[in-house]
């Protein structure tokens, strides 16, 4: 069944638009609003699995007319979007109630999940950087939510970086079409293939690179990150590292890089190098962290480099011209990843708001002992470290070793040993956190406290049922060809994606 | 040489962002690399002498063919204008968020010196 792609990014924008409207009494009512909202949206997401298609808006033909394209990358970032938007949501049923104007933060929510549905759907590049600005724009006032000094602050230093960057890349729109003559990512496509890459179009794919960095928090851009996503409600943390990140940097970058652009030789290396910085920059400063959070934040980053990494590493493959077996498997690695870390990043950023809401503290030296008071919140912590360490059979075990087969495979030992390494030190990072959060003696002041029931229990339990099952997804053939397959595919085609997306638009 | 006017702009934006302590002034930097861009934009579309691209009922009387070809070469390029003109909304709606985030921040810490505002490091 085929859903109408405007669907996507109408249903939480109208939402968002009407939540405010209800005002104070109706509390209860836009709540559940906007639980239906995201609700229908991982449906949605759910039933457009396996589908393709371009939806003209206005019926303007392309390139005259703004376009709309699902493919498995699309649709496998969708699914994502879906999944946390959906937990994230129940969650803050219960943990929103500790602030004021909680219509607001539903719409703001909703207005963030219409931006980045918009960015994974849309086929236009200067579309993509409209979503983008909705994305951020509603991102940095949810980091400043809270109103205290240390949230305003982060989200000040956010601000400016996410500006900087969304200039960058509306700089690289602005060369792009005054070298192309078109806005269209498939014309754009075409336009490069017949003509070549000349100096203007190479300086605007290092501004792209740049400024989706930015919004990806890879290692040099990286500063905003450790402050914006801790200070935000444990929600939007959630929301925030499990697919903001992703949606905004790391899916764009993958767009324009291999379908648009075309991946070359350097661009792979600065793949390669931008993604093993992080994941080593990331993983050192997570271990000396001592605020949950901020180490859940620094893990972020640490994490983000595998995806980039493998990504790097595909195109690194098929630049050379190697074997495509190779470069697929990498690709699928990146991918398995990107879904996996949205899951487990966000269960944990969701546990530690648990934890935070019944302590009122971040800092792990002033907890311990608290597994016989939380034990839900113990529970799923525990599955979501055990996931992203990568103890088998939890999910980012399979990522994890995929990468490292298709890196062994295509002759890059060095790789996988860095691959493994940084694995270790998440592995330390996290027994740290189960040590001294849930392990050792319970303070005295801590005696009295107790675990929140209700929503917030059921959509931890359900992301942790997602941790485990996972690894079904590489090993079960159906939903592997069905979800993992069509976006490795997207990656692998290149700049087959233009002819795909004119020859569906003028059927 | 207009373009490297446009360009010096930009760098002196992002002079201004890197360099000043004053936040207001780091606001003011991404408003000017921002108008840099858009001043870019219109650049690119821009003919000196051309027309408005808008076509009347009697320039449609000789036939659609000889009008394009003739239209085209003298008219200016509306799609930039139309991008610039949603990225001024967009700057719009941003700086209004940064600047009331800088009042809020005036008030928890009565000052605007991004050095004495450091409570988060590590």
């Amino acid at each position: 069944m085929s859903i109408p792609l405007p669907l996507f990014v109408a249903v939480p924008l109208a939402t968002a638009f009407f939540l405010p409207l209800l005002g104070r009494r109706g509390k209860k009512a836009a709540t559940l609003l906007a639980n239906l909202a995201t609700g229908s949206l991982l449906a949605f997401a759910i039933l457009s699995i396996g589908n393709q298609g371009v939806y003209q808006v206005g019926k303007w033909p392309i390139p005259l007319g703004i376009n709309l394209v699902l493919d498995g990358l699309s649709a496998l970032l969708l699914l994502s979007i879906g999944v946390v938007s959906a937990a994230a949501m129940l969650f803050s049923v219960r943990y929103m109630e500790q602030y004021t104007a909680k219509a607001k933060y539903l719409s703001l929510f909703l207005l963030m999940v219409a931006g980045m549905n918009g960015v994974v759907l849309s086929g236009d590049i200067f579309n993509l950087f409209v979503f983008l600005e909705i994305a951020s724009i509603a991102s940095y006032a949810l980091v400043a939510f809270g109103c205290g000094a240390e949230e305003l602050e982060a989200s000040f230093k956010y601000m400016v970086l996410g500006s900087v960057g969304s200039i960058l890349v509306l700089f690289a729109i602005a060369l792009t079409y005054g070298n192309t003559g078109s806005l269209n990512m498939a014309h754009i496509s075409v336009a490069i293939q017949n003509f070549g890459l000349n100096a203007g179009l190479a300086f605007a794919l290092s501004l792209f690179i740049a400024g989706f960095a930015l919004k990806a928090a890879l290692v040099p851009f990286h500063a905003w990150l450790p402050d914006a996503h801790p200070s935000a409600p444990a929600p939007i943390s959630a929301m925030l590292s499990g697919v903001l990140i992703k949606a905004l940097g790391v899916y764009a970058l993958m767009r324009v890089v291999f379908n648009v652009f075309g991946v070359s030789l350097p661009v792979a290396w600065i793949l390669i190098s931008l993604g093993i910085v992080s994941m080593i920059v990331g993983a050192f400063l997570a271990l000396g962290q001592w605020d949950f959070k901020r180490l859940l934040a620094y893990s972020s980053i640490s994490q983000l480099g595998y995806v980039v990494l493998g990504i790097g590493l595909g195109g690194l493959i098929i630049s050379r011209g190697g074997n495509l077996t190779w470069a697929s498997l990498a690709f699928l690695g990146a991918l398995l990843h990107l879904i996996n870390h949205s899951v487990y990043k966000s269960l944990l950023f969701l546990t530690s708001g648990s934890v935070e809401m019944s302590t009122g503290t971040r800092q792990l030296q002033q907890m311990g002992g608290l597994a016989g008071k939380l034990p839900v919140t113990r529970a799923t912590c525990m599955v979501a470290s055990a996931s992203i360490a990568g103890v088998p059979p939890f999910s980012g075990f399979w990522s994890k070793l995929i990468m490292v087969i298709a890196a062994v495979q295509a002759h890059f030992i060095w790789v996988a040993a860095i691959i493994v390494f940084v694995s270790v030190c998440t592995l330390i990072m996290y027994l740290k956190v189960q040590r001294y959060v849930f392990l050792g003696d319970l303070p005295d002041s801590l005696r009295n406290i107790k675990e929140e029931r209700g929503s917030m229990v059921v959509a931890m339990v359900v992301l942790a049922i997602l941790c485990v099952c996972m690894g079904l997804l590489v090993i079960i053939p159906t939903l592997k060809i069905n979800i993992l397959d069509p976006a490795v595919k997207a990656l692998i085609d290149g700049l087959g994606y233009s002819a795909r997306v004119i020859s569906m638009g003028s059927m | 040489m207009l373009y490297g006017l446009c360009f010096l702009l930009f760098t002196i934006g992002l002079y201004c962002v890197v360099v000043k302590k004053n936040m207001v002034k780091i606001v003011l930097g991404i408003m000017i690399m921002e108008y840099a861009v858009n001043l870019f934009l219109i650049m690119l579309g821009y003919r000196l002498g051309g027309v408005a691209p808008i076509v009347d009922q009697p320039q449609l009387e000789p036939g659609t063919q000889q009008l394009t070809a003739g239209f085209l070469s003298r008219c200016v390029d509306p799609l930039p204008q139309a991008l610039v003109l949603t990225a001024i909304v967009i700057s719009l709606g941003s700086l209004a968020l940064m600047i009331s985030i800088c009042v809020r921040i005036y008030g928890k810490y009565h000052t605007f010196d991004i050095t004495e505002i450091r409570r988060l490091r590590g």
